[in-house]
């Protein structure tokens, strides 16, 4: 591993569209979008090959996830922090959405009450809770999207990282802390729906939620947030930054001893990571039209990082494959044979971290490599094996 | 010739209990029949006043059947029929009531309740129906009926009643009978003004004397007034204690099951570094075991549970053997991915039992000399089955002292979660005591289901309930202590029970684990830290 000196802004820029990865997986992303776009708009109804409204929709929640993903591979690919806990940024991100969605219903709602939410009205509250306020403006709550998370992720983050919390201790403390908020919303006094959360949602900055077009139009827009969150996680694996992070994932205490601090290192990277994502359950959240408690529960969060798990840790691109298998096969089991769900998911876990350990991704760069060793050298091949294992 | 003589009187006496029993079956009225008659039709009138005055009669009467007759009329099953007999109503329910002669006890089918009325009492002639069941209850043989009825006349004392009273204290044998009837008629006293209950009510928790001492304490009289007052001081003191206590049981209670549930993971987790995220559902597996067991064996729920105790440490000790060999060997130094694959492991164990059990709860019998509770005043008393978990738990946690201690794989437990590498050149079979410790640690998490079923329901989602939580005692004790582990545990458990009445059970959980959160950035080893090279792992 070399370290690179360049340091001009210029480079930062280009540097993550340098890698192939990055070239292929943003092509693949951005066809698939177009295609889908394509079949949903262009091809008639009737044309087996038309893409539906909810089959839009349902890309365009894996889209969401797939973000979070990214997220969480970010922290735990390249900074070796299992976090327990992403579930509760996503949670949050869809709740700073879901406040805007609900202020944006207005006197629309069953009570009709022009400024309170139906289930503040329920509950007999007659003004709104401080932190709704600003919520109907749509570029607050877009920035309390990411900076509602973000937040948390300092504040806890600084306590963590300052006292060397690590391995397992911090994995626990972030399951714990995705639990303790979980119990938290549900709670009908904490101002956020209680057990139901927030639901009923009508319209997004002036677009009818339930038309096909918004449908289409939510998908886009998370399939960009994806390819841009991705570039700037692989903007950050590729800088010098990236590199420290790497250092610390896989000797931290050395790394402190050559003079970083590591603690900063990881503060950064893990705020980054809860923004994306925050960002991802605010893209979630309209097109599911639903954000309740259950976000928070901490099988979730451990979820995701079965998604990452999967798809190959430390790639990136792992992270969105492993995200869209899984909740594909989710969405089949679910559909054809519901009690089989948990004996699937739970021998995922099992047979991925067994049998799979780099996910996916790892088995494609293992084909490829034997294939590449192959054709250059036959004799070599053995060598090269025995260096991989 | 005496011989003869008492030989004739008891043919006698048999003959006329033969002919009384033909006179009542053949519903002839006889005499005793024909008083008992006139007694109820007295109740049968317009003005209370009178009714009243006809229940005293019947009180008086010694009819044997007046408690009966007495109560019914009390639950309003007392009612006559058309053509005027008195009926009792045997259950008032639905169109068609099944009814009983009220002489004989004679069951004579159903009747529909539109040819029946019933004869109307009113709230004061309740109060006096109640206490004069009371006081028929307080002269049977049945000391257990003259508890229950003496406890009821708490409070419920009228003038003419206590009479009566002092003289069934004089006579009566049971110590809580008599401490009963002497505090009833104390706070008849004591309401009424008098300073000899409020001196005897003194101390006394019962919730109806403190009633009758604020009473007391708005009194004329202003030395009964201060000497009331004085006295509720001292009661309210008193309550505040045994409220302090109670807290204290229910905490040291919770705390006993989150020990049991993180004393196997702080086993597994220290001499391992492994996290066993199926923890929770070997717990399950105990519980169902316990479940199991009673299947097996109907009628004998206390023989079950305690066959149960060594069953369900076999069988979660198996299954963690099995998950030990079949998973957790391949993950030899890689913690986190560990983690992962034992919550594989527990969503499929769960996902089983639904499957195969049912997704519902399954009822486990407390066995009888674990229900109830032991009363060490009027106003604490301890639930038996949360002391049986209590002293299992520390009977548990004694015996795994001793294991880790007094035996040689405790001796190799703790030599390979000091130093592995050590361990192994000097000869110990690093594999074999992985096994035996995740057996152990698995067979005490089986145990801990065992005790649980006893105090929660019993399902599929019994483990998940209860893993956080054990996590978070095994943090927060310091992980490879077993003192640490107790210490915690209790202590958790007490914070909680003692934050829940002032915060609400869901905002105290949310306390203790914020609290945890920031205890563990203050000191990230836990309480009790692992001292020298074994820290640095």
């Amino acid at each position: 591993m070399s370290l690179t000196t360049e340091s001009s802004t210029n480079f930062w820029l280009t540097r993550p569209f340098s890698e192939r990865s990055t070239q292929i997986f943003l092509g693949v992303l951005l066809a698939a979008l177009a295609l889908v776009t394509i079949l949903h708009v262009a091809v008639p109804p009737d044309n087996p090959l038309h893409v539906g409204a909810y089959t839009v929709n349902l890309f365009g929640k894996y889209l969401s996830y797939a973000l979070l993903a990214v997220a969480v591979d970010l922290v735990w690919g390249y900074l070796g922090i299992l976090s327990l806990g992403h579930g509760a940024f996503f949670a949050i991100g869809g709740y700073a959405m879901g406040m805007y969605l609900m202020r944006q219903i207005g006197d629309r709602g069953t009570y009709g009450h022009p400024v309170l939410p139906d289930f503040m009205v329920f509950l007999n509250w007659d003004s709104l809770p401080w932190f709704w306020h600003g919520f109907d403006m749509a570029w607050f709550a877009f920035a309390m999207v990411l900076l509602a998370p973000g937040l948390l992720a300092l504040v806890f983050g600084f306590l963590a990282f300052r006292s060397r919390v690590t391995g397992v201790y911090l994995s626990i403390i972030t399951q714990a802390l995705t639990f303790a908020l979980m119990l938290a919303f549900f709670r009908n006094e904490m101002g956020f729906g209680g057990n139901n959360g927030l639901t009923d949602f009508r319209e997004i900055v002036g677009f009818d939620l339930r038309s096909d077009a918004t449908r289409l139009g939510l998908f886009l827009v998370t399939g960009v947030a994806l390819a841009l969150g991705y570039i700037l996680c692989r903007a950050i694996v590729t800088s010098k930054l990236g590199r420290v992070s790497v250092a610390t994932r896989d000797a931290e205490a050395r790394t402190r001893f050559l003079g970083y601090r590591v603690e900063r290192f990881q503060l950064f990277v893990f705020v980054v990571s809860a923004m994306l994502a925050g960002l991802a359950g605010a893209l979630y959240v309209p097109q599911v039209g639903i954000i309740n408690p259950s976000e928070f529960s901490p099988i979730f969060s451990i979820e995701i990082v079965l998604w990452v798990a999967l798809g190959g840790r430390a790639t990136l691109y792992g992270a969105v494959i492993g995200a869209i298998l899984v909740n594909y096969a989710k969405t089949i089991f679910t559909g054809v044979m519901p009690d089989a769900w948990l004996f699937a998911l739970g021998a995922m876990f099992v047979l991925v971290t067994v049998f799979l350990p780099k996910g996916v991704a790892g088995l494609f760069r293992y084909l490829k490599r034997r294939k590449r060793d192959d054709s250059a050298n036959p004799d070599h091949q053995q060598t090269s094996k025995e260096a991989s294992a | 010739m005496r011989r003869f003589l008492s030989l004739g009187l008891l043919c006698l006496l048999l003959l006329s209990i033969t002919v009384t029993a033909q006179a009542q079956t053949s519903s002839t009225n006889t005499a005793d029949d024909d008083a008992a008659l006139e007694l109820l039709e007295a109740l049968d009138v317009e003005s209370y006043a009178d009714k009243g005055d006809a229940i005293t009669a019947i009180l008086q009467s010694d009819d044997e059947r007046a408690r009966d007759w007495l109560q019914a009329l009390l639950d309003g099953r007392l009612q006559r029929t058309e053509d005027g007999r008195f009926v009792l109503v045997l259950e008032n329910r639905g169109r068609d009531w099944p009814v009983a002669d009220v002489l004989t006890g004679e069951a004579l089918g159903e009747m529909s309740r539109r040819d029946l009325e019933r004869i109307g009492i009113n709230n004061n002639l309740r109060n006096q129906l109640r206490s004069a069941i009371a006081v028929v209850d307080l002269y049977s043989p049945n000391v257990e009926r003259r508890r229950t009825s003496a406890e009821r006349l708490l409070g419920e004392v009228d003038g003419e009643l206590v009479p009566t009273l002092d003289d069934l204290i004089e006579q009566e044998e049971d110590e809580q009978v008599r401490y009963r009837l002497t505090q009833a008629v104390a706070i008849y006293r004591a309401e009424a003004g008098e300073m000899a209950g409020v001196e005897a009510l003194d101390g006394s928790l019962h919730p109806r004397s403190r009633v009758a001492l604020s009473r007391a304490a708005n009194s004329d009289d202003p030395v009964v007034a201060n000497a009331a007052a004085a006295s509720l001081a001292g009661i309210e003191q008193q309550l505040k204690i045994n409220r302090g206590l109670e807290t204290l049981y229910f905490g040291l209670s919770l705390g006993s099951v989150l020990v049991l549930a993180a004393i196997g993971l702080a086993i597994t987790f220290g001499v391992m570094g492994v996290i066993n995220m199926a923890h929770g559902e070997l717990m399950m597996l105990g519980a169902y075991t316990t479940w199991a067991m009673q299947q097996l064996l109907p009628g004998q729920p206390g023989l079950a549970l305690i066959l149960s105790i060594p069953a369900g440490f076999m069988v979660a000790a198996l299954a963690g053997v099995a998950i030990e060999r079949g998973v957790i060997q391949f993950l030899k130094g890689r913690p986190l991915e560990t983690l992962l694959a034992t919550f594989g492991i527990s969503l499929i164990l769960q996902q089983l039992v639904r499957t195969v059990i049912s997704p519902l709860n399954r009822t486990v019998i407390t066995p009888e000399w674990m229900s109830g509770s032991l009363v060490v005043n009027d106003a604490l008393s301890l639930t038996l089955n949360r002391m049986y978990v209590l002293g299992f738990a520390l009977v548990v946690f004694a015996g795994l002292m001793l294991i880790m201690r007094r035996t040689r794989l405790g001796l190799e437990v703790r030599a390979v979660t000091q130093n592995r590498a050590m361990a192994r050149s000097m000869g110990i079979r690093a594999t074999r005591v992985d096994i035996m410790t995740f057996a152990l640690g698995s067979g005490v998490a089986g145990l801990a289901g065992v005790a649980l079923s006893q105090l929660t329901n019993v399902g599929p989602n019994l483990g998940q309930n209860y893993i956080i939580d054990s996590f978070m005692v095994v943090v927060f004790g310091g992980v490879g202590n077993l003192w640490g582990t107790l210490v915690a545990g209790l202590s958790l458990g007490v914070i909680n029970q003692v934050l829940e009445p002032w915060a609400g059970a869901v905002l105290a959980k949310i306390i203790v684990l914020v609290f945890i959160i920031l205890f563990i950035q203050k000191r990230p080893r836990g309480l009790f830290p692992q001292k020298g090279r074994a820290a640095e792992g």
